[in-house]
């Protein structure tokens, strides 16, 4: 539905976006990944045609952006949600969005009350929202003429842990019913739960693509592990060793270089029981994303830190 | 995740585009839909008032005999002030405000809504001729009552277009500055001292220097403007308005455009 091709823009000898190419599918979130600088907005303000592209070009459902008639009608787009107006209300806002678009005034109610804005907070100026709140209306607006695809830079930005949780759910839903959502973020956790395939940005440039598993894979060399506790962890670890599996000590419990299953087998046939169970590769991810990205960070990670201290 | 095949073109044939009259409908209403738009509107008017009032007050103690012109001479002071202010802020509030990054998605075409923004400042242009006209007639039908003198209308209808013609101008100048600098504070300063400050070098060039004084009526907007606001304007007069119109409106206006169509909307 997206189709980004050779895309390239630069700023005098800086290079913003280095001749990117992805696609957005119908139906699926697509989570657009990278440092603060890394490309991201750029691309993003590419593609909605609020800065013109050096190199290559973005479509829309095979339509530039500025050939889709009346497009909020079709592409819903939040670039910043700071980007309103701090003297006009909230209703304001989507009042003038949805008079633009042409829709009757009840969908401005209606949005007010898919993102959980009432109608006190609605009366109240934009100056006087919180970035929760601010990012909500921005989704109400992205949102108001019902498109069919999806825009949205840093939306979960500011919203506390229940808006991420219920966004999530928004914008899952949206693509399950045949939407097209693509959205960027800094944050790994904000974006791996949510999206089918991740695009990794570093420096302007595409340096990891791919599905959750598949990113997974690539970060840890195809080698799985698995974190496991056994009430009788020693007894636990002899079956593992005897079937020829690395076990190591790791806090309470065992990590053995292995899939979740087949540590459940083997502790299924020995009748051990286990109290915890679960993929050991979490950081996989976090420690690909950072490395990837590593040139474009700013601030410099000590060498032994692990990616659950970074995240912490 | 999808079951569904959906669709990878958008089905734009059942969306006309954004028709140009809903466009202007949406500029006058964000005029207005702010404490500072809404405010500016009210103290024009006000201040109108406030200054006739004085104006009234000081002819009638002074016995000074006035006519309907002087009126709106009076009403020209708050009015040519403020009118390019708003010109001005139409304009630059979306890149302040940084709205216009939500403009410029809704309506790709930045020609288009540039141009929805200018229709509505010109029907302000228009609307703010009747309210100098209506006030301006109060004052002076209250300056007959209260000096006994007699009231004088003069040609209300070159008055009428005259003045048009001046505020028309002043916003259209305040508009083509905010399209050059896209910020208020640049934009009304630097309108400010076009319209306050170069007078004077102007006045002193042309006394000193004997070929600065033949040119200048040509290139100097300001001063081409004062036959109008006297209602006298005519053969000449007309074709230096344009030629220093050319110079101050039209061609910080080109500017202006080719400005906004390449501008990064950030």
């Amino acid at each position: 539905m997206i189709k980004v091709k050779g895309l390239t823009r630069a700023y005098g000898s800086f290079i913003a976006v280095d001749d990117i190419s992805f696609e957005c599918r119908p139906g699926t979130v697509t989570g657009f990944l990278g440092p603060n600088g890394a490309g991201k907005t750029t691309t993003m303000r590419v593609m909605v045609g609020l800065t013109p592209a050096t190199h290559g070009d973005v479509t829309i459902g095979g339509l530039h952006y500025r050939d889709i008639p009346n497009p909020g009608r079709h592409v819903g787009v939040l670039l910043d949600a700071s980007a309103q107006h701090a003297g006009r209300t909230g209703r304001e806002v989507l009042e003038i969005g949805a008079r633009t678009m042409g829709l009757p005034g009840v969908r401005v109610d209606e949005m007010l009350d898919l993102v959980s804005l009432d109608g006190r907070e609605a009366k109240r100026r934009v100056r006087n929202y919180s970035l929760g709140m601010r990012q909500r209306l921005g989704i109400a607006h992205a949102l108001l003429g019902d498109p069919s695809v999806l825009i949205l830079d840093e939306p979960a930005n500011g919203l506390d842990p229940a808006g991420i949780r219920w966004m999530r759910g928004l914008l899952k839903g949206y693509a399950d019913q045949g939407g097209t959502v693509f959205l960027s973020s800094h944050l790994l956790h904000e974006v791996e739960q949510i999206a089918d395939e991740m695009i990794l940005i570093g420096n302007g440039r595409i340096v990891a693509r791919g599905t959750r598993d598949e990113l997974l894979r690539d970060a840890t060399g195809g080698v799985f592990t698995t974190l496991v506790t056994a009430l009788d962890n020693h007894q636990l670890a002899e079956a593992l060793t005897e079937r020829g599996l690395v076990v190591h000590q790791a806090g309470e419990g065992l990590r053995v270089t292995a899939e979740p299953v087949d540590v459940g087998r083997i502790a299924a046939d020995k009748q051990i029981v286990l109290t915890d169970l679960r993929a050991g590769h979490e950081g996989g991810l976090e420690d690909l994303f950072l490395e990837l990205t590593a040139e474009t960070q700013r601030d410099v990670l000590p060498n032994d830190m692990s990616a659950d201290e970074v995240r912490a | 995740m999808s079951a569904m095949a959906a669709p990878t073109t958008l089905d734009v044939s059942h969306t006309p585009s954004v028709p140009f009259g809903r466009l202007v409908q949406v500029e006058a209403r964000k005029l207005a839909d702010t404490r500072a738009g809404r405010w500016l509107l009210i103290a024009i008017a006000a201040l109108t008032v406030v200054v006739l009032g004085i104006q009234l007050a000081v002819v009638v103690a002074n016995d000074v005999s006035v006519t309907y012109l002087d009126f709106l001479l009076g009403a020209n002071t708050p009015m040519g002030i403020l009118l390019p202010v708003l010109g001005i802020m139409s304009v630059t509030s979306e890149w302040s405000q940084r709205t216009a990054m939500v403009t410029f998605t809704l309506e790709p075409s930045r020609l288009r809504v540039i141009a929805a923004k200018f229709v509505c400042v010109m029907i302000l242009s228009v609307v703010a001729l009747v309210v100098g006209l209506v006030i301006g007639a109060f004052a002076n039908v209250l300056y007959g009552a209260m000096s006994g003198d007699t009231v004088v209308w003069g040609n209300v209808g070159t008055i009428a277009v005259d003045y048009l013609l001046v505020w028309v101008l002043g916003m259209a100048t305040g508009f083509a500055f905010g399209m050059v600098f896209l910020n208020s504070p640049a934009g009304i300063v630097l309108f400010f001292v076009y319209s306050f400050v170069l007078p004077a070098p102007f006045e002193i060039g042309a006394h000193l220097l004997g070929w600065f004084h033949d040119i200048r009526p040509w290139i100097d907007f300001n001063n081409a403007q004062g036959p109008l606001l006297d209602a006298t304007i005519h053969g000449n007069e007309w074709a230096q308005l344009v030629t220093s119109g050319l110079i101050w409106l039209v061609l910080p206006f080109l500017i202006g455009l080719a400005r906004i169509q390449r501008a990064e909307v950030k």
